[in-house]
């Protein structure tokens, strides 16, 4: 199974095909993904070099010709770097694009600290109008991804991961997706979170709802799934920072008696290397840590 | 871009020369703190938009047109007033300049201005983004349309430009031309000039008086086969 940044290469190089109004923008890193593309059209995959200012201001720049630009690096250095131009080159000018990021908050965790980006979607969430999708599968972050470039002028964030669920998911670019039903409390696993989160919650009476897009964040699914429960719990489980959905879920139950505990990567830096799981146990998203802080919080 | 309404037509057999400039700029009261940044860009954004530009009320949606684009939106009404003496938009807005219900910001915003390519404000966004347009427009195959940026000496601090600047000489962006207008306002400035920081990128570039009209012009159409230009219009100290 080739990864979710795989993809990504495959799917936009066959894109770029198909669409005359797309183009690549990169700077330096994941360029070897585009070596043939960049052949094809080389007017059409522009990397700048280690320039993530002018990796955000140049697709700023193509939009503005009514391009629609897709904007490729580690999640660092498209969202945090240049988050000015994210802000002020699209949004600000009235134009769209998506930008595509890898490396997410722990898939190089022998690179350290500053190769993880766990506060990129809550940087986002300052922004308006931006879609985030999350695919937790190769199968689903093609799906996003065509999606994602064929969304005329919005502004979307596809972020990909070396994490992945065993499994693809149905996934429509907007809805959560309900896969358990119970009536102790409600779920939200996002992208890579599930396949922990199924185990986490084997066996426990709660809603299981699958998001792959964050934001804008289906508010009415969530609602329609704490109906069922007498006073709402919401659990989210997320594969950046803890919490950063916290206030989108109580913006949707507003109106009623509700609590939420908001589950993901940790503020403080582990200072550790070593492998994914280990970071993952680090932050208290293994499936046993989850099951107990699940059942910890839903048990009172 | 614009407001929605239509962009009005231009009247050439009334529309204001160079001279009524200053009593348009009048018009907008109340931007004293960019006083003398308004007035350093006026002479070189004229001969843009008087002689070189391809670029009207008429053709704001042509994918033909040039383009220019105000990086240095501090200050902003030299380019109203000519915007609003070329006719993209009424003289009657001037006075409202800075108003809530005003189109016209103390920073440019292109949503709301019709001819404005760019919204700006925050320094050093405006060349990136002229790299981008640049590049855009080869990609559909537009040779024709050139693309114009203006700067200011000390918003070539920002290290954003030197991005741009650096790729822009190593590809060759030939359509590509920036304006910087140098009114001495950066502290630590370039050792050597500012022109030999774009000659050093590989860049065509050349330093002329930016209050010279004819000096500004042939500075402005002189050919660059293979490179982009660049433009240093000197004029007055910030502070003099």
């Amino acid at each position: 199974m080739d990864t979710m940044r795989e993809r990504f290469a495959s799917v936009t190089s066959r894109l770029l095909d198909e669409d005359p109004r797309l183009a690549v923008v990169l700077a330096e890193i994941g360029k070897d993904g585009f070596t043939d593309a960049a052949q094809r059209h080389p007017e059409r995959v522009v990397n700048v070099g280690i320039r993530e200012q002018l990796l955000v201001g140049v697709g700023g720049g193509l939009a503005l010709t009514g391009l629609r630009p897709i904007m490729h690096t580690f999640a660092s250095f498209l969202v945090e770097r240049p988050f000015e131009q994210v802000k002020l080159d699209f949004g600000h000018q009235g134009v769209g694009g998506v930008l595509v990021s890898a490396g997410g908050s722990y898939d190089w965790p022998s690179g350290g600290f500053t190769h993880m980006a766990p506060g990129d979607v809550g940087l986002l969430d300052t922004l308006d109008g931006w879609t985030v999708h999350v695919p937790g599968h190769p199968d689903e972050a093609e799906i996003l991804l065509r999606q994602a470039a064929a969304a005329g002028d919005d502004k979307v964030y596809v972020r990909l991961s070396v994490q992945a669920n065993e499994a693809p998911r149905p996934v429509d670019g907007a809805r959560f997706r309900t896969l358990r039903e119970g009536r102790q409390g409600v779920v939200v696993a996002v992208g890579p979170m599930l396949d922990p989160v199924l185990a986490a919650t084997e066996g426990l009476d709660v809603t299981v709802l699958y998001a792959t897009t964050v934001r804008p964040f289906d508010a009415e699914t969530l609602r329609a799934a704490t109906g069922a429960a007498g006073e709402a719990d919401v659990v989210t489980v997320e594969p950046y920072h803890a919490g950063t959905s916290t206030r989108f879920v109580n913006e949707a139950l507003l109106d009623r008696s509700h609590r939420v505990l908001g589950l993901g990567v940790s503020r403080q830096e582990l200072r550790r290397y070593g492998q994914l799981d280990e970071h993952l146990a680090g932050h208290g998203l293994d499936p046993h840590s989850l099951r107990e802080r699940i059942t910890g919080f839903l048990g009172r | 871009m614009g407001t929605g309404m239509g962009a009005p037509t231009a009247d050439t057999s009334t529309s204001p020369g160079f001279h009524e400039l200053p009593g348009l700029m009048g018009l907008m009261t109340g931007d004293e703190k960019h006083g003398p940044a308004a007035t350093s860009t006026l002479d070189a954004l004229w001969v843009l938009y008087d002689r070189v530009l391809r670029a009207s009320p008429a053709t704001v949606a042509d994918p033909e047109r040039d383009r220019f684009l105000l990086s240095k939106g501090h200050g902003p009404m030299a380019y109203y007033a000519v915007l609003a003496a070329k006719g993209f938009f009424p003289v009657d807005w001037l006075p409202g300049f800075g108003a809530y219900n005003s189109p016209l910001g103390h920073h440019p915003d292109r949503v709301l201005v019709p001819g404005a390519e760019i919204g700006s404000g925050s320094l050093g966004h405006g060349l990136p983004l002229a790299v981008g347009t640049a590049l855009g427009l080869r990609a559909q195959g537009r040779t024709g349309p050139a693309v114009w940026v203006l700067i200011g000496d000390a918003e070539l601090d920002e290290g954003s430009n030197h991005e741009a600047l650096a790729y822009a000489g190593a590809t060759g962006l030939e359509r590509l031309h920036t304006l910087v207008i140098d009114n001495s306002s950066a502290t630590h400035g370039w050792r050597g000039g500012i022109a030999s920081r774009f000659e050093a990128a590989g860049w065509s570039a050349t330093t002329v008086d930016g209050r010279d009209h004819q000096a500004l012009y042939e500075a402005f159409s002189a050919p660059h086969p293979g490179r982009p230009h660049g433009v240093v219009a000197r004029v007055e100290p910030k502070d003099a």
